[in-house]
């Protein structure tokens, strides 16, 4: 099971202001390892937000995105009190989705 | 105030004295010995001083002078001129060379040629920005000096051995350390002096 | 003789050569950087270790199934807050002093009753392989946050420690003769592109130690003191420092002690 992500979710003004820290090697592919081998490659590809069963954030990832990826951004339409949940998939087939209260 | 507050500041008033009044470790070079492991290529052998290290720690880099003009006299009898008496080789395989700072450490390829970092420290081609400042600028290094015999076999000596005319200089010792072949240093000499060298240009 | 007025030709060049250095780069770079760690605020990825800290803090782990909440850091059996800022001390249980990691192995070892070679495994993470006191330091360093370094060497064998942390910080030692002082005892040097802290003078080692332990970025790992020194002496091309040793820990006092006064911020983040 992928480590938790760690999700602020803060309202500002009438937008909700989330910012997750996710847990991820996002191996790019080009890396070697200290043997010399091509360490495979191993990143999320996508990221979706959703909030009372509405999608309010999808994006799709590449291998640029650096390990540990800490990522903002902003959405109208959320409330304190509300639930959003954030899911992220990788190329390997791991997914990992948690969810917090929005303050 | 009492005594240990007194003891205290007075330990960290006076600074490298504090070692004279509370010293843990009489024979530091054991005692850092038993503070490591061999790792590989960096065994603890390294850890043991030669006699320009013992005096330059001893005076923390500052000898008197009597003892600087040892330390140089010392060091400038291990320079060896190059066995051909040509002191320049290829600038271009010079600038590998300063631009290379691995070599030596214990996750190095002991099979690799050691890099002499001299950007580490150093700037050097005007052209090349990523230049450290402990050492000074080399920058157009041979084209403000000329080629005359004395300058060549200073800047020999320098590379080979800081130590002969900088004693207790920061600068490795890379030909008597055997840290750079005769090959390597020629090369890196070309690289200051060559008219054709991005140093110079 | 013609070599030590060449000599000093050349020593008066170089300084008038040095004055003219421009500091453009230099300047860009670090508003850069400052620029970035603005952005990320309190939080960057140490957090991550953070949340793994607290729980294996709280987790009854070990032969004894007993949490570390009764582990004593210096300020009393379970109290974090403000610990790390007054590390490395005398303990009087062990009659050592101690820095955090140290510490936490004795914890680990005679409170939980986990085999030291387990606890040791791992000492710094790399990727998949995570290290738990990595995890458990950037936790009890993160409840410093804000507190000023606080240690009054008021034990005799503090002042030996601090006493052979300067010694070993002048050692010159090696192939390339380098000692900590070699890159660290000036201020306004750099390597490369990178500042070094004059770790010497209060200012300078407050500026350096306030920040560690930290998030590296180019190694996607959260980073500790015993991990910075024991990585300094394999770019001084010496040997492997041991885990917890006195020169380990007397460093770490010499620099910590150069640093009192300052306010922690750590665990920060750096490329």
């Amino acid at each position: 099971m992928p480590d938790p992500m760690r999700i602020r979710a803060v309202m500002m003004g009438d937008l909700v202001d989330v910012k997750i820290l996710m847990s991820h090697v996002m191996e790019t592919g080009q890396r070697k390892n200290a043997d010399g081998d091509l360490v495979p490659a191993h990143y999320i590809t996508e990221v979706s937000a959703t909030c009372k069963d509405k999608t309010v954030m999808s994006a799709a990832w590449g291998p640029s995105v650096a390990k540990n990826p800490y990522f903002s951004f902003r959405f109208k339409g959320g409330a304190k009190g509300d639930k959003l949940s954030i899911t992220w998939k990788d190329t390997a087939g791991g997914t990992r989705t948690d969810e917090v209260t929005i303050n | 105030m009492n005594s240990s507050l007194r003891v205290a500041a007075l330990l960290l008033c006076m600074g490298p004295l504090a070692s004279a009044l509370a010293d843990p470790a009489p024979d530091l070079t054991a005692t850092l010995k038993a503070a490591f492991e061999d790792k590989r290529q960096a065994t603890l052998d390294r850890l043991d001083q030669d006699e320009t290290q013992k005096l330059c720690t001893q005076y923390r880099d500052q000898p008197p002078a009597e003892v600087a003009q040892e330390i140089a006299k010392m060091n400038l009898a291990t320079v060896k001129p190059p066995a051909d008496g040509k002191y320049l080789g290829d600038w271009k395989a010079g600038e590998v060379v300063a631009s290379t700072g691995t070599g030596l450490q214990w996750n190095d390829d002991p099979a690799k040629p050691n890099g002499g970092n001299c950007y580490a420290c150093h700037e050097l081609a005007p052209a090349e920005m990523a230049y450290g400042t402990l050492g000074p600028s080399l920058k157009h290094y041979g084209k403000l000096r000329g080629q005359d015999p004395a300058v060549l076999a200073y800047a020999w000596s320098m590379i080979y051995n800081s130590s002969s005319y900088a004693p207790c200089s920061n600068m490795p010792r890379f030909g008597h350390r055997g840290i750079l072949t005769e090959q390597q240093i020629k090369d890196v000499m070309a690289y200051l002096f060559d008219a054709a060298s991005p140093v110079n240009q | 003789m013609a070599a030590p007025s060449l000599f000093s030709t050349v020593i008066a060049a170089c300084l008038a050569a040095m004055t003219a250095l421009p500091a453009g780069a230099e300047q860009t770079s670090e508003e850069a950087i400052a620029e970035y760690h603005a952005m990320f605020g309190d939080e960057n990825p140490a957090e991550l270790w953070q949340l793994r800290g607290e729980e294996l803090w709280k987790t009854p782990r070990g032969s004894r199934q007993v949490s570390l909440e009764t582990c004593d850091l210096g300020k009393g059996p379970g109290v974090i807050a403000g610990a790390y800022a007054e590390l490395p001390r005398w303990f009087e249980d062990t009659g050592k002093v101690q820095d955090l990691e140290s510490r936490l192995v004795t914890c680990m070892t005679t409170l939980q009753g986990l085999p030291e070679s387990e606890v040791l495994a791992i000492k710094f993470g790399d990727g998949e392989q995570k290290s738990d006191l990595e995890a458990v330091t950037a936790y009890v360093v993160a409840a410093s946050r804000g507190s000023r370094i606080s240690l009054p060497l008021d034990h005799p064998a503090e002042k030996a420690a601090y006493a052979l942390g300067e010694r070993v910080f002048f050692y010159r030692a090696g192939p390339h003769d380098f000692a900590c002082a070699t890159c660290h005892s000036e201020s306004g040097k750099r390597i490369r592109l990178q500042t070094l802290p004059q770790l010497t003078t209060p200012e300078g080692a407050q500026a350096a130690y306030t920040r560690w332990p930290a998030y590296r970025v180019s190694q996607g790992e959260l980073r500790t003191m015993e991990w910075r020194l024991q990585d300094c002496f394999r770019q001084q091309r010496l040997p492997q420092l041991k885990y917890g040793s006195d020169v380990a820990i007397g460093l770490t006092l010499y620099l910590a002690r150069n640093a009192n006064g300052g306010e922690m911020v750590a665990p920060s983040i750096k490329r």
